[in-house]
């Protein structure tokens, strides 16, 4: 390669260097002992592992922190509610997820969740109801018949993906339960475990929300047959940047409802308070049904950029439908009520 | 010691590198999925947020050379400017491109909605005059009119960390945090302030 590149001047350019001068490959990859060796390890100890991650993990693939284990489960019905729709790839599932406990970014769940422990797990039905039920870990996949369900999901943040879900109805497990006349909602609650979940621990890595994450749903909302608690995507367990090892998907409403690991899931007589509708009730309501007319105060909802395959230029956009294009299953819980005000 | 032209060119160059490696790093990132797997709100808040940081570092320029007594760092300020300039097209380009996917009636009726992008373009078209207006041949025909215009700038870092602030959802200690440095940047400076505005 010539070293002019201004005409007249043939001096080396001082930061070009010879490739015997590039650190070799096996020095590169034990940067990390290097870097202990130098006695620098307290310096990336004392930085946030994110932050690690980025500075770090950026030109390798080598990555020394293990990956959580998903196991393949098997399901015994398999519907498509979305259509002839593009499911949208694992990979972006997985690594582009809303889950405060693990840290704001997009990218912060996948990063900083894979340690975490689902086994024991203890998931709570009581409240407002004839037997109330302790469910373990494994009495998700062995006492629950799985099906597979393939729902759009929509934020309220305006993307939008699809994904084939594993689990059964909620309606199931309530009516297992048996719920009371008394009950007119069902609460649920996300475990709250700070050493687990830095978001917890952290207020600036948990983004302000008061935890734990609590959600809410009618009861004519939560029988609906729609209305699915998750265990597995793409046919395996739910990574714990997706909810494992439980969670709520609720299609037709925006995905903050749709509550992630989910420990606690009570009847009541009274609504139940919700996360985001306590931080900010001008932009968040109880119902939060997919509605196109109501505008989120700062960005519409109108339409949505749809992640399928392909990369940063091959999104779409695409018009934003009433309950997600769910209407026929749910309009009807809502007669008579003004979604104008009740968004 | 006081610098010299030499140091100055040396200390540009080591800005044109420190403002351009966080570029060479999220092309990076974004290639290698570490930006996520959908890297779009990454890289509108990534570049943004390289704005910001890019405008409060060129507003510590002036309070340091006057307190170190050295004005040739007062030269470096145009190709910082340019740097502000230069991250929040990306910004903007990002969020048309990526986040709107080019539906144009969607951006304009979004700005004139939403408080936050009014704010937020407000900054960008101030950002824009000030960019253009930067060659020294423009500087000369404009006469006293310049430092007029170029006083915008201050106009512009209110406006930026208020536009970071609506915008988020509830993390509102980062854009609290840039609030209180733009304000002691300012605060730094305020009998100049008094001055501009009060004629």
């Amino acid at each position: 390669m010539s070293n002019k590149f201004t005409k007249g001047l043939l001096r080396k350019i001082p930061w070009h260097i010879n490739d015997s001068e590039v650190t070799p490959e096996a020095v590169f990859k034990d940067r990390r002992n290097i870097v202990k060796a130098l006695g620098l390890g307290a310096v990336g100890a004392s930085m946030p592992s994110a932050a690690q991650a980025d500075i770090f993990d950026l030109f390798s693939k080598d990555k020394e922190k293990k990956n959580f284990v998903t196991q393949p489960l098997a399901f015994t019905k398999d519907t498509n509610y979305a259509n002839d729709e593009i499911v949208t790839p694992y990979n972006k599932v997985t690594t582009h997820n809303n889950f405060y406990e693990f840290g704001t970014s997009k990218k912060a769940p996948a990063q900083n969740s894979q340690e975490f422990q689902v086994e024991p797990w203890s998931l709570v039905i009581d409240g407002e109801v004839e037997r109330p039920i302790t469910l373990g870990y494994d009495d998700f996949t062995k006492l629950m018949e799985l099906e597979q369900r393939t729902y759009r999901m929509r934020c309220v943040e305006a993307w939008s993906m699809v994904i084939p879900w594993l689990g059964f109805p909620l309606a199931t497990l309530l009516k297992r339960a048996g719920v009371t006349s008394k009950g007119k909602y069902v609460a649920f609650e996300t475990l709250h475990d700070p050493e687990q979940m830095p978001g917890q621990k952290n207020r600036f890595l948990g983004g302000g929300i008061h935890y734990p994450y609590v959600e809410g749903l009618t009861i004519a909302e939560a029988m609906n047959d729609l209305t699915f608690m998750a265990v597995g995507l793409y046919g395996k367990s739910l990574p714990p940047q997706n909810g494992a090892p439980i969670r709520l998907v609720v299609p037709w409403k925006y995905g903050f409802k749709s509550i992630k690991s989910v420990v606690r899931i009570r009847v009541t007589s009274q609504r139940p308070p919700t996360s985001w509708n306590q931080l900010a009730a001008n932009e968040y309501g109880f119902y939060a049904n997919v509605n196109p007319g109501v505008d989120h105060p700062r960005w519409s909802q109108a339409s949505e950029r749809r992640i399928a395959e392909g990369g940063l230029f091959s999104a779409k956009r695409i018009p934003t439908l009433p309950f997600n294009g769910y209407g026929d299953q749910v309009a009807d819980l809502y007669r008579g009520l003004d979604l104008r005000k009740n968004f | 010691m006081r610098l010299t032209n030499k140091h100055l060119f040396l200390l540009k160059a080591f800005m044109h590198w420190a403002a351009l490696v966080p570029i060479v790093y999220l092309v990076l990132a974004v290639m290698t999925d570490e930006a996520g797997g959908d890297p779009v709100q990454y890289i509108i808040h990534y570049t943004g947020i390289g704005a910001l940081n890019t405008l409060l570092i060129m507003l510590c320029i002036s309070p340091i050379a006057k307190r170190f007594k050295q004005g040739v760092l007062v030269q470096t300020r145009r190709l910082i400017g340019l740097y502000v300039f230069a991250y929040a097209t990306l910004h903007l380009a990002a969020f048309i491109s990526l986040d709107l996917l080019f539906e144009w009636s969607l951006f304009f009726t979004e700005t004139v909605k939403r408080p936050y992008i009014l704010v937020g373009m407000l900054a960008y078209l101030l950002l824009f005059a000030l960019a253009i207006t930067s060659l020294n041949s423009i500087k000369r025909n404009m006469g006293k009119r310049w430092q007029k215009l170029h006083n915008s700038v201050y106009v512009v870092a209110l406006l930026v960390p208020l536009h970071f602030i609506w915008s988020v959802k509830s993390e509102i200690i980062e854009p609290s945090i840039y609030i209180a440095l733009t304000a002691l940047l300012l605060w730094a400076r305020k009998d100049q302030l008094k001055r501009i505005f009060s004629r």
